[in-house]
């Protein structure tokens, strides 16, 4: 019995130093890029517009970057979550079922550069409407259809058996108890596959770079709103995200101060993910109060 | 913001034929913008931009809108042309692309961008009945130089025989070429980009290049940074990006003849190419004027020379 | 306690139940996944191909241990054996070395954590999935391979196991909130079951919990080492790109992926060269194909939870 004892206190600290671990390694990450970026950054540099050489700033780029999540987000989220509660709730383990798993599990190892061909193939050149944010986001689809089809369906099976008994016990069709009963508690889940889909198009840099463009745009005029792709609104509008312009910074450097740029636009990257990150996960539990006190 | 109900009706129509035409867009035009552009040519001289680059604008705008894409070599000339173009007319947009030589020739080649950029002449790169549909628009001359890491001493030149001993792998020290006893780690481009294809054809004399020795990194950025931090390095790198970057690579002499704009226009130093734009037959509209601008002398004479690049001329 | 709960979802739908439209929406949407990717797979198949059909290239020579795509610098030989392998090294040991440390780290955050320690490290995983391949490029090539070549010796720093660590690191926060939530399904009254009878913490965990999320640890290793398999930028940037075949996990080497990146956007549809990139993204895709479905046979064959 004492070995079993030792045996469990082992265990509980070998957890607890590889969380540590691994905690450290994230927080040294971030530690890095904050001082490397001290000495240069200031808040007008997520203000203004970049330029060829100095510091300039990432407005556009940073505009983009939320642009393409929301657009590619009202794309992913409903048919995700719809897949997701048929592959839950409706669909027995046959062919079909089967066929999505088998194609979730091959589409995360096409390498993004080889979807972005495809993209271009399909957005850019045969439906000839060059780079543009929708082709990015259509691009993007790719990956986050799938990833997200998943894991909200596993939110969704892990609500547990009794709470769809009771509503259909009380007469509720099966529509209905998957509406009120089920998805209320699922929301967090789903929630959380959304930040994780997320992180993705905020990082997301392969695909990106042969649909929605490379080209680091000059200067943004918010006040025209159109759908012309000169318009910063228009989902035609060619949108160069902040991590496709940390790559291209780096890879191109042909900014003198292109390491400091590229480091204070990491770690603008780092915090938006954080912050995106915290502010989902309050909504989630926002909106769970608010659907299930429904 | 957009105020009275008049001008939303307005948005809102032309952002319906905006959509229409975007949809079922053909593939030449960009948008309708850039198709109506052409007779919307403004006589007037813009000189509005002149202050924003320094470099004049040109002589008259045409409105739209085109994109660029392909060699990255030359992406800082026609991003910052581009750039000198759109302050000066604010009614057009011109958007820079990279993606390397021959993405800008396929780009072109299908209609999804208006003008290709390429550091090699497209006949190498595409079948010869594609290559004919292409017009070639030569707009300057980019020079390269061989860098090394800043802890490399005792060598500042190199000779083309010492160049092809070091890339064939014949020569693995320093020391064989007259600088201290450190190995050389030789750091190449892809074999298929147009800085190893020049390099290899002006100073290898078409040797090929001890690759299963070297390392080989993506772009400029990567180069340098890979001979920046790893010491004994040498590698290639555009004239322009190593003016940006002076402080942490080392460059060297070719046959005694430094790397500079006036050594390239005289025509002493030797790794140079020219830098080709193309379209898709012969072009209009505001490729047209932006492909004019290139030719003028505020780019030819003033631009150009301050970004590294030689003029296309003589 | 819990098993009866599919029996009670999937009676086998009637003829009413097919037609219930919120069936055929979501159906519909799942089906989507079905016909992107379907739609993908034809156009890389399709791709991959032309290298054999329009530059009439023998299937065998893509075996060749030979790249030599240039034909400007002799006869051409499409020799994909160094991209395989390199893919392989960094594919299993990225694996290796990511697998312990995330399902530990998903058990901890299951099993162990305190509820203060959840609240960090849940959202610690979340921004580490949120890192951009670049960034861990470029973390990689200042950071990791300078310290490799002056502290450890390495020729060049750029190397096998560069692309390795970057990888591990980029794909642990993926095995680890996927492994985190096979944890989670395993219903607590199992666990409680077992600690009543006596059992230690860690003795719950062995016996009870991790047999039962085994086949979701397995599926969340799985999506891992998928992501890595298809990850380019940021290995290209930390392994030094060597179209040599090597076994020593200090040598620089080359994958499919970022062969593909390096080369694609400087050839163009037209040169054979272009062709054989497409062939790599086959070959890639056939080998995760083989990969799933090896390790769909493996944990079909384990006893069901």
């Amino acid at each position: 019995m004492r070995r079993v004892l030792l045996a469990d206190r082992l265990a509980t600290a070998t957890l607890w130093a590889l969380a540590l671990f691994v905690v450290a390694i994230l927080v040294s990450i971030i530690a890095y890029f904050v001082v490397s970026s001290i000495p240069t950054f200031s808040l007008a540099f997520l203000f203004s517009d970049p330029v060829d050489s100095g510091i300039g700033g990432i407005l556009p780029l940073l505009w983009n970057s939320a642009y393409m999540l929301v657009l590619t987000m009202l794309l992913t989220i409903p048919i995700a979550v719809l897949g997701g509660i048929y592959m839950a709730e409706y669909a027995g383990e046959n062919r079909f079922t089967n066929a999505i798993r088998f194609s979730q599990e091959l589409i995360s190892s096409v390498p993004s550069i080889v979807v972005g061909l495809f993209g271009m193939t399909l957005f850019v050149a045969g439906l000839g409407w060059g780079f543009t944010a929708l082709g990015g986001a259509l691009t993007l689809l790719v990956f986050n259809l799938p990833l997200l089809l998943r894991l909200s369906e596993q939110a969704i099976r892990a609500v547990p058996a009794d709470e769809r008994a009771a509503s259909l016990a009380l007469g509720s069709t099966q529509w209905q108890t998957i509406r009120h009963a089920v998805l209320p508690i699922a929301i967090p889940g789903i929630v959380t596959g959304i930040v994780l889909t997320a992180g993705r198009v905020f990082g997301e840099a392969a695909a990106l770079l042969f649909t929605a463009g490379v080209a680091t745009p000059a200067h943004y005029d918010f006040t025209f709103v159109s759908l012309d792709p000169r318009s910063p609104w228009s989902p035609f509008h060619q949108a160069t995200t902040l991590s496709v312009f940390i790559w291209n910074t780096n890879s191109e450097a042909n900014n003198p101060q292109h390491t400091e740029v590229a480091a204070m636009s990491s770690m603008v990257l780092l915090f938006l993910v954080l912050a995106f990150n915290l502010s989902s996960r309050w909504l989630g539990g926002a909106l769970q109060r608010r659907v299930s006190g429904l | 913001m957009i105020t009275s109900s008049a001008k939303r009706v307005g948005a809102l129509a032309f952002a319906a034929a905006m959509f229409v035409a975007a949809c079922g867009g053909g593939s030449s035009s960009p948008s309708p913008s850039a198709a109506a552009a052409t007779s919307s040519s403004s006589a007037a001289p813009a000189s509005a931009g002149a202050a924003a680059s320094g470099v004049a604008g040109p002589s008259a705008c045409v409105d739209g809108s085109i994109t660029t894409s392909g060699s990255t070599a030359l992406q800082p000339l026609v991003d910052a042309a581009g750039k000198a173009y759109v302050a000066a007319c604010p009614k057009s947009t011109i958007s820079v692309q990279g993606g390397g030589s021959g993405t800008g020739l396929s780009q072109v080649l299908q209609g999804a961008v208006q003008i290709g950029a390429s550091d090699i002449t497209a006949d190498s790169k595409l079948k010869p009945d594609e290559a004919s549909q292409l017009v070639d628009h030569i707009v300057a001359r980019q020079g390269w130089v061989m860098v090394v890491n800043r802890g490399v001493t005792g060598v500042t030149n190199l000779t083309t025989q010492q160049a092809v001993d070091i890339w064939t792998g014949k020569v693995t020290n320093w020391k064989d070429v007259g600088g201290a006893d450190q190995p050389i780690v030789l750091i190449l481009r892809p074999a298929s980009s147009g800085t190893r294809a020049t390099f290899k054809k002006v100073v290898l004399n078409g040797a090929n290049e001890a690759a299963g020795q070297a390392l080989t990194e993506d772009s400029n950025g990567a180069v340098t940074q890979a001979v920046s931090s790893t010491p004994g390095a040498t590698s290639v790198i555009g004239f322009a990006y190593y003016q940006s970057n002076k402080d942490k690579v080392t460059a060297l002499a070719l046959d005694g003849v430094q790397g500079s704009v006036d050594n390239m226009l005289s025509g002493t130093y030797k790794l140079q190419a020219f830098g080709h734009l193309y379209t898709k037959g012969q072009p209009d509209g505001l490729t047209k004027s932006f492909l004019d601008y290139m030719m003028s002398d505020p780019i030819q004479k003033v631009l150009i020379p301050s970004l590294g690049y030689a003029g296309a001329g003589q | 306690m819990t098993a009866p709960t599919r029996t009670l979802r999937v009676a086998k739908p009637g003829f009413r139940a097919r037609l219930d439209p919120a069936r055929r929406i979501t159906q519909a949407a799942a089906a989507l996944v079905i016909a992107i990717v379907a739609l993908i797979l034809a156009f890389i198949a399709w791709r991959g191909i032309q290298l054999f059909i329009d530059a009439g290239v023998a299937v065998p020579e893509i075996l060749s241990p030979t790249w030599q795509p240039d034909p400007d610098s002799g006869p051409t030989t499409f020799g994909l054996l160094p991209f395989i392998v390199g893919t392989l090294e960094i594919f299993v040991g990225a694996a290796l070395i990511a697998a312990p440390l995330s399902v530990g780290l998903g058990l901890f955050m299951a099993e162990v954590a305190p509820n203060w320690a959840r609240r960090i490290t849940q959202p610690a995983m979340e921004v580490f999935v949120g890192i951009p391949s670049v960034v861990w490029g470029f973390l990689g090539a200042v950071l990791l391979v300078p310290v490799l070549r002056t502290n450890f010796h390495f020729t060049y720093g750029y190397s096998m196991l560069a692309g390795q660590l970057v990888v591990a690191l980029m794909i642990l926060p993926t095995i680890t909130s996927l492994s985190y939530d096979a944890f989670l399904t395993v219903p607590r009254d199992m666990r409680a079951a077992s600690m009543a009878l006596g059992t230690t913490r860690w003795q719950a965990i062995r016996h009870v919990v991790v047999p039962a999320a085994a086949s979701g640890v397995m599926t969340a290793i799985v999506m891992g080492m998928m992501r890595a398999a298809g990850e380019a930028l940021a290995v290209q940037m930390v392994i030094g790109n060597r179209a040599s075949i090597a076994f020593n996990p200090m040598s620089p080497i080359q994958t499919l992926t970022s062969a593909i990146t390096m080369d694609m956007g400087n050839t163009t549809p037209s040169q054979p060269w272009n062709m054989a990139l497409w062939t790599m993204g086959l070959v890639l895709l056939l080998m995760s194909l083989s990969f799933v479905l090896l390790v769909r046979r493996l944990s079909a064959r384990r006893p069901a939870e």
